[in-house]
C-alpha cells in the first residue's frame, strides 16, 4: 500500500467526524485535527480506533499524544506498518 | 394554584406504530405490536414473544447524523429521539439556533436502564482487557440520562435537562414533574417522555420471575390480555412516548394548537408496607394516589368519564379495578369507561407511562375511547365493580371530557394524572 493510498484511506476515516461546516476538501496533510478541523477530542479517540481497524495496527498512548495533524497520523501509520 | 399547563405536541415510537399517525390508527383499529421473537426462542426464554417498535434504517438516518449512528447500540435512545423530536416538531417548535440555547425549554425524559446492548458490548471488551477499544460514546449511551442528553443536544434546550426513573411509573411521573415545573413558572415548555430498550437483557429478568405468558408463543397477538379471566402475565415491550407540555400563556402567544390540558395529578408510594412489597402494590396507597390526583385537579370524581389503567394483564388487574372503584366511589354503570393499551403494545416498562399518556391524549383529540382487545372474557371479579358495557371491546365514538391515567411500578410507586379535553 503506497503513501497516497494510505492518505486517501485516512481521509475517508476523517470525513465522518468533520463538523457540518468543514468539508473534506478542506482537509490537507497539514490540517490540525482539533484546532483547524474542529474535531472534538472525544472523537479523536474514535478516529484512532478506526485507524487501528483500517490498517491493522495498534497505537500506544505515546502515539496518541503525538497525533495532532493529519501528517502526524500518516507518519505514525507508516512507522507502524513498517515495524509489523 | 399555579399556571395552567397544556399539551401542544405528541410523539411516539410504539410497538404497534412508529409515528403519531400509525400509532393512532393502530389504537383505533386494534393493530397489535406483539410478535414472536426468534432470538428469545434461541435463548430458551419461557416467553418468546415481545412488543418492540419496528424502526427502519432509513428512518434512523432521518433523526441521527452518520457520526451519531456509528456504534450506536442503544435502542432506547433511538426510540426516545424519534418520539422526542417528533413531539417537538408536532408542537411547531424549532431547534434552537447554533449559538444560543432556548433558556425557557427543558427536557425531562426518563428511562429504566439505557443502552444495555452497548453495556454488554463494553463488558466483553473490558473483560478481554480491551478497555481502550470502548470508544467515546460508551458512557453517553449507557448513562441513564443519555436520552435527555441526546435530545438536549438536538433541540438545544437551556432549561432543566434531566432524567427520571421510577420503574413502570416513569413516563406518567415525568408528565407530572414537567407539569409542576411549568405551573410554578420555572419553565415555559418541557419535552417529557420516557423510553425503554428492547432485547433479552432487559426482558430476561422478568422471564426469570415467571410473570410473562409462556403459552402464547404460537399466538402472539392473543398473549396480552388485560382485564381478562385468562390473563396470563404481561408481554414485555419497549419503545418511547413523548409530550410537549407548555404554559397556556406560551401556547396562546404562539398560536399553538392544544391537544389537552393537564389538570394535575399525584404521585406516592405504598412504602412496601401493609400488602405492598417491592413488586406488589399497597392498595391504600393506590387509592390515596387516585383521590389526591382528583383533588389536585380540582374536579369531582363523577367528572372522570374515562380511565386508562395500568392494567398489565396479570392476576393483579382485578385489584387495580377494585382500587379505582373504591377511590372514585363509582361502580357498575357509573364507573367510567376503562381501557388498557397493553393488549396491543404489551408492557413497555419504563416507556409504558409515556406511550399510554400519548394514547390517552389522542382519545381526547379524536373524541373516542379506543377499544380493548383480548378481554372478551372479562374477569368475573372485575364485573363486580364495572359494568361490561364500560369496558369497550372496540373503539367507540364516546368523546371523553376528562380522562384519568395511572401507572404503577416496582418499588410500590404510583402516579396518576388527569387530562382534560380542550376542544371547546
Amino acid at each position: 500500500m503506497d503513501k497516497e493510498v494510505r492518505y486517501q484511506k485516512l481521509r475517508e476515516i476523517i470525513k465522518i467526524y468533520l463538523p457540518e461546516d468543514v468539508s473534506i476538501d478542506q482537509v490537507t496533510q497539514d490540517s490540525h485535527f482539533i484546532d483547524e478541523l474542529n474535531i472534538n477530542s472525544a472523537n479523536l479517540v474514535d478516529i484512532v480506533l478506526d485507524v487501528e481497524d483500517a490498517f491493522d495496527i495498534i497505537l500506544e498512548n505515546e502515539d496518541m499524544d503525538k497525533l495532532l495533524t493529519v501528517k502526524d497520523a500518516l507518519q505514525i501509520i507508516d512507522a507502524k506498518i513498517k515495524n509489523k | 394554584m399555579g399556571r395552567r399547563v397544556v399539551i401542544t405536541g405528541l410523539g411516539v415510537c410504539a410497538p404497534n406504530g412508529v409515528g403519531l399517525h400509525n400509532f393512532t390508527k393502530a389504537l383505533q383499529t386494534g393493530v397489535s405490536g406483539v410478535r414472536f421473537q426468534p432470538q428469545l426462542e434461541t435463548l430458551k426464554f419461557g416467553c418468546q414473544i415481545a412488543a418492540e417498535p419496528l424502526v427502519k434504517d432509513n428512518l434512523r438516518s432521518h433523526y441521527f447524523t452518520p457520526l451519531q449512528l456509528r456504534g450506536l447500540n442503544a435502542s432506547g435512545i433511538v426510540y426516545g429521539v424519534i418520539a422526542g423530536v417528533d413531539a417537538w416538531q408536532d408542537a411547531g417548535l424549532e431547534f434552537a439556533s447554533k449559538e444560543t440555547p432556548d433558556w425557557d425549554s427543558g427536557i425531562l425524559f426518563g428511562t429504566g436502564i439505557l443502552g444495555i446492548d452497548k453495556l454488554r458490548e463494553s463488558i466483553h471488551l473490558v473483560d478481554d482487557k480491551q478497555v481502550r477499544r470502548l470508544g467515546s460514546t460508551t458512557v453517553l449511551q449507557t448513562m441513564a440520562s443519555g436520552i435527555s442528553a441526546y435530545l438536549g443536544g438536538i433541540l438545544g434546550c437551556g432549561n432543566q435537562v434531566t432524567t427520571n426513573s421510577s420503574a413502570c411509573t416513569t413516563g406518567t411521573e415525568g408528565v407530572l414533574m414537567a407539569y409542576e415545573r411549568i405551573a410554578s413558572g420555572k419553565a415555559e415548555r418541557i419535552l417529557t417522555g420516557s423510553c425503554s430498550d428492547s432485547g433479552p437483557y432487559v426482558w430476561g429478568g422478568f422471564d426469570a420471575m415467571r410473570i410473562l405468558p409462556r403459552n402464547y408463543n404460537q399466538d402472539p397477538t392473543k398473549a396480552s390480555r388485560p382485564m381478562s379471566a385468562t390473563a396470563a402475565g404481561f408481554v414485555p415491550g419497549s419503545g418511547a412516548g413523548a409530550l410537549v407540555l407548555e404554559s397556556l400563556e406560551s401556547a396562546k402567544a404562539r398560536n399553538a394548537p392544544v391537544y389537552a390540558e393537564v389538570l394535575g395529578g399525584a404521585v406516592n408510594s405504598g412504602g412496601q408496607r401493609g400488602e405492598g412489597s417491592m413488586t406488589a402494590p399497597n392498595s391504600e396507597a393506590v387509592q390515596r394516589c387516585i383521590r389526591q390526583a382528583v383533588a389536585n385537579a380540582g374536579i369531582k370524581n363523577i367528572a372522570i368519564d374515562s380511565i386508562n389503567g395500568h392494567l398489565t394483564a396479570t392476576a393483579k388487574d382485578p385489584l387495580e379495578i377494585e382500587n379505582w372503584s373504591k377511590a372514585l366511589e363509582l361502580q357498575g354503570e357509573d364507573f367510567p369507561y376503562v381501557n388498557s393499551f397493553k393488549g396491543l403494545v404489551g408492557h413497555c416498562l419504563a416507556a409504558s407511562g409515556s406511550i399510554e399518556c400519548v394514547g390517552t391524549v389522542l382519545q381526547l383529540k379524536k373524541g373516542q375511547v379506543f377499544g380493548n382487545v383480548n378481554c372478551e372474557d372479562i374477569h368475573p371479579q372485575i364485573l363486580n365493580y364495572v359494568a361490561a358495557s364500560k369496558i369497550p371491546q372496540q373503539t367507540i365514538p364516546h368523546a371523553p371530557k376528562i380522562i384519568a391515567k395511572a401507572s404503577f411500578g416496582f418499588g410500590d410507586v404510583n402516579a396518576c394524572v388527569i387530562f382534560k379535553d380542550c376542544n371547546d
